[in-house]
């Protein structure tokens, strides 16, 4: 009874999180740092003030909705790789709105948000056609679609949105996520409203996976395409669906950065890491909403939290994203962590 | 149903329990830990000193991280040293925070001035906006950023003439060059680096205005399967000395140099480094691709700045420029068999002509124009 199927589902991801933390304190100790003072910095780095707190929501603000990108796709049986791209169309998209247009702010700021989401969902909708009509993996089609995001939008920040500049121009405030009054409560820390979109997408997406007949049909074809196709469903139409939304949300992540943390678009000469993050954050998360956003929570403290190891416990960065590796790691090979509860399970009878 | 719901309930209750006790561990070990609150402490304490005339000084990184063996290890190479001469070491006195990327930097710049820095350096142009954001902000603390220009009276903008050693590099090239085609080939396409391109096109035309220069974009710093496939192009169309001024996409084009020649010791292809002194990458068994690079010394800028501001003359609003008259930046001449004296003495002589200024160096494709027009 205590171990439940459920209870295993949701045990496992923590597990592998204490494990990770714990391997991680581990190898720490075996270069020679001092494992509890590198994750008393960590944490101080995380939560140590309201900056740091502040800066922690913006992290995890767009690995929420990057996340959740990931996971939706998932849910309906296809692993979008592509999330990176979207990302990047979304946060020229909605750049491109907030510079180009002087509007009042309750028409500007949604539709610089709207503009973003319907650009990821335009750049998920790519390999979701491809894949419903000519049955092309999605995972190559994705992937290269993030290099096409990446050179295509450095040259339209380049060529078009500026006169030869590496950066846009900052988008006007009317079309701003960020607040006066969040960054003077946090010491000017960069946290913006998007985390209330963020959390509203994590709301939409169990709604709409739960609650209705679309969500049903989603993931009905997850679970087994042939048979949601004899059931009646049409499965093409379906794959096309979960693409869109999922790039939709990966668009909003891209939206995120453009609108709250940096406002303004650069040209980048590498990825952004959000949405492969996404990946990660989707798989602790199991694919659901609420998983996602504390998943989300975590790995966006380990991000901002890292940060601070090196100059406060002399402990370098990629020690967290070692951490992290493994906490992945764990969540992966959870056949294993299943295994000895099913073994508890049957001594305990 | 019910008893499903229950479950949710216990689980959530359990799961935030766990997350709970998780944290609550780790706030212990920061309390239980008394020595991880000393070192809190002593930094506080150290600040305080500072504010009684101690002076402490930090940089925060691009992406490239302080082993990047390019500006980023230069700048810190400065930082080490000026420790060194005042007697401080890594964490009293100096230190650096490292990006793992753009969204980080405002997060670092931050974190140093909370820890009570008296100068914090942005290292690259790439921290500019995050430098400015940051500085107005913190009126107090003074900053320093490294190969860009940022508006604030408590910055100090400290920039290269990139231009003029690239000119020397190019008058080197023009030298070496038995084809009369060399190459460039830059990293991102924007107005830095287009001042190593202006530069070094001018050095080449003013020597042999009949040298044809190909110029490439590799469109990333770090692309090295880029900048040998653009090397690969050049050397087959029969260019024989490359400038680069790509960070890591270079080390394809040392790559491809040193593909040729390990096919044909015989053959006639050389490498121009930049940033720092390229030699070791350029070395294949007993002989070096490399002619010489065209060297940016960030220590000596760095150091430079951290010594004005310790001394209370920090140059806050102003653009800094060093260039060759500086000695900040200069042509290496570690690669004696390939420069020989009479490239040494060529470009001796057109050092001396733009430090006292009968050479105004192009740094933009217009200027550049002009000048090669003049010719």
């Amino acid at each position: 009874m205590l171990f439940s199927n459920r209870m295993i589902n949701i045990l496992i991801p923590i597990i592998s999180v204490l494990l990770g933390l714990l391997s991680g304190a581990i190898i720490m100790f075996f270069f020679g740092y001092n494992p509890v003072e590198g994750y008393a910095a960590l944490w101080n780095g995380a939560f140590g003030d309201s900056y740091f707190f502040g800066e922690t929501i913006r992290q995890v603000t767009p690995y929420i909705l990057s996340g959740l990108a990931v996971a939706f796709a998932l849910r309906t049986g296809l692993l979008n790789i592509g999330v990176e791209g979207q990302v990047f169309v979304g946060w020229l998209a909605s750049v491109w709105v907030g510079i180009s247009f002087e509007l009042p702010m309750v028409i500007h700021l949604p539709l610089a948000v709207l503009a973003a989401a319907l650009a990821g969902a335009f750049w998920g909708f790519i390999p979701g056609i491809l894949k419903a009509k000519l049955g092309v993996h999605e995972v190559i089609v994705t992937i290269m679609m993030n290099y096409i995001a990446l050179y295509i939008s450095n040259e339209m920040v380049r060529s078009v949105l500026t006169d030869g500049a590496d950066r846009t121009p900052e988008i006007f405030p009317t079309a701003s996520l960020a607040s006066e009054w969040l960054a003077s409560m946090t010491f000017y820390s960069r946290l913006h409203y998007g985390i209330l979109i963020a959390l509203f997408m994590a709301a939409v997406m169990w709604f709409v996976l739960n609650k209705t007949t679309t969500g049903f049909e989603l993931r009905s074809v997850g679970f087994n395409q042939n048979a949601s196709k004899y059931a009646g469903m049409n499965v093409s139409k379906n794959i096309v669906l979960a693409m869109v939304i999922s790039g939709a949300f990966a668009g909003l992540a891209g939206a995120m950065e453009g609108l709250g943390t940096f406002g303004y678009m650069n040209v980048k000469s590498g990825f952004t890491n959000i949405g492969f993050d996404g990946i990660a954050v989707a798989l602790l998360g199991a694919n659901t909403a609420l998983g996602v956003v504390l998943a989300a929570f975590l790995f966006g403290t380990l991000k901002i939290g890292a940060l601070n190891m090196p100059t406060e416990a002399g402990v370098p960065t990629e020690l967290v994203e070692i951490v992290i590796a493994l906490i992945i790691f764990f969540v992966a090979s959870s056949y294993i962590i299943r295994w000895v509860f099913l073994r508890f399970k049957k001594e305990g009878k | 149903m019910f008893k499903n719901r229950w479950f949710v309930m216990l689980a959530l209750l359990l799961s935030l329990g766990l997350v709970l006790a998780a944290c609550g561990s780790s706030d212990e070990g920061g309390e239980d830990q008394s020595s991880g609150g000393d070192s809190g402490e002593s930094e506080d304490s150290s600040g305080e000193e500072a504010a009684n005339g101690d002076f402490s000084v930090a940089m925060v990184t691009d992406v490239g991280g302080v082993d990047d063996k390019s500006f980023n290890q230069s700048a810190w190479e400065g930082l080490q040293a000026f420790g060194d001469e005042n007697g401080m070491s890594k964490g009293e006195g100096f230190d650096y925070a490292q990006s793992e990327s753009d969204s980080d930097y405002v997060t670092n710049l931050n974190r140093l001035v909370r820890q009570d820095y008296n100068l914090i350096f942005g290292i690259g142009y790439l921290l500019q906006p995050a430098i400015e954001e940051v500085a107005g902000q913190y009126g107090d603390t003074h900053f320093a950023i490294v190969d860009s220009v940022a508006e604030g009276d408590n910055i100090a903008s400290i920039t290269f003439k990139e231009h003029q050693g690239s000119f020397l590099a190019g008058v080197a090239a023009a030298k070496k060059t038995q084809s009369n085609q060399v190459g460039f080939v830059g990293g991102v396409d924007g107005d830095l680096i287009n001042k190593f391109e202006a530069g070094f096109v001018a050095g080449v035309k003013s020597v042999n205005p009949d040298i044809e220069v190909d110029v490439q974009y590799a469109e990333s710093f770090a692309a090295a399967d880029k900048g040998k496939l653009i090397a690969t192009n050049m050397y087959n169309k029969g260019v024989d000395v490359i400038y680069h001024a790509s960070g890591a996409t270079g080390n394809g084009v040392f790559a491809q140099a040193k593909d040729i020649k390990n096919n044909d010791p015989e053959a006639n292809v050389w490498v121009i480094g930049v940033d720092r002194d390229q030699y070791e990458e350029g070395s294949v068994g007993d002989t070096n691709v490399t002619l010489t690079s065209m060297v940016k010394r960030v220590d000596i800028a760095v150091q430079d700045v951290s010594t004005q501001s310790m001394n209370g003359e920090f140059p806050g609003g102003e653009v800094l420029e060093y260039g060759l008259a500086d000695d900040a930046v200069s042509i290496a001449r570690t690669n004696e068999e390939a420069l020989t004296e009479d490239i040494i003495s060529s470009i001796e002589e057109w050092k001396e002509k733009i430090v006292n200024g009968d050479v105004e160096v192009p740094s933009t494709r217009e200027d550049l124009e002009t000048y090669v027009n003049s010719l």
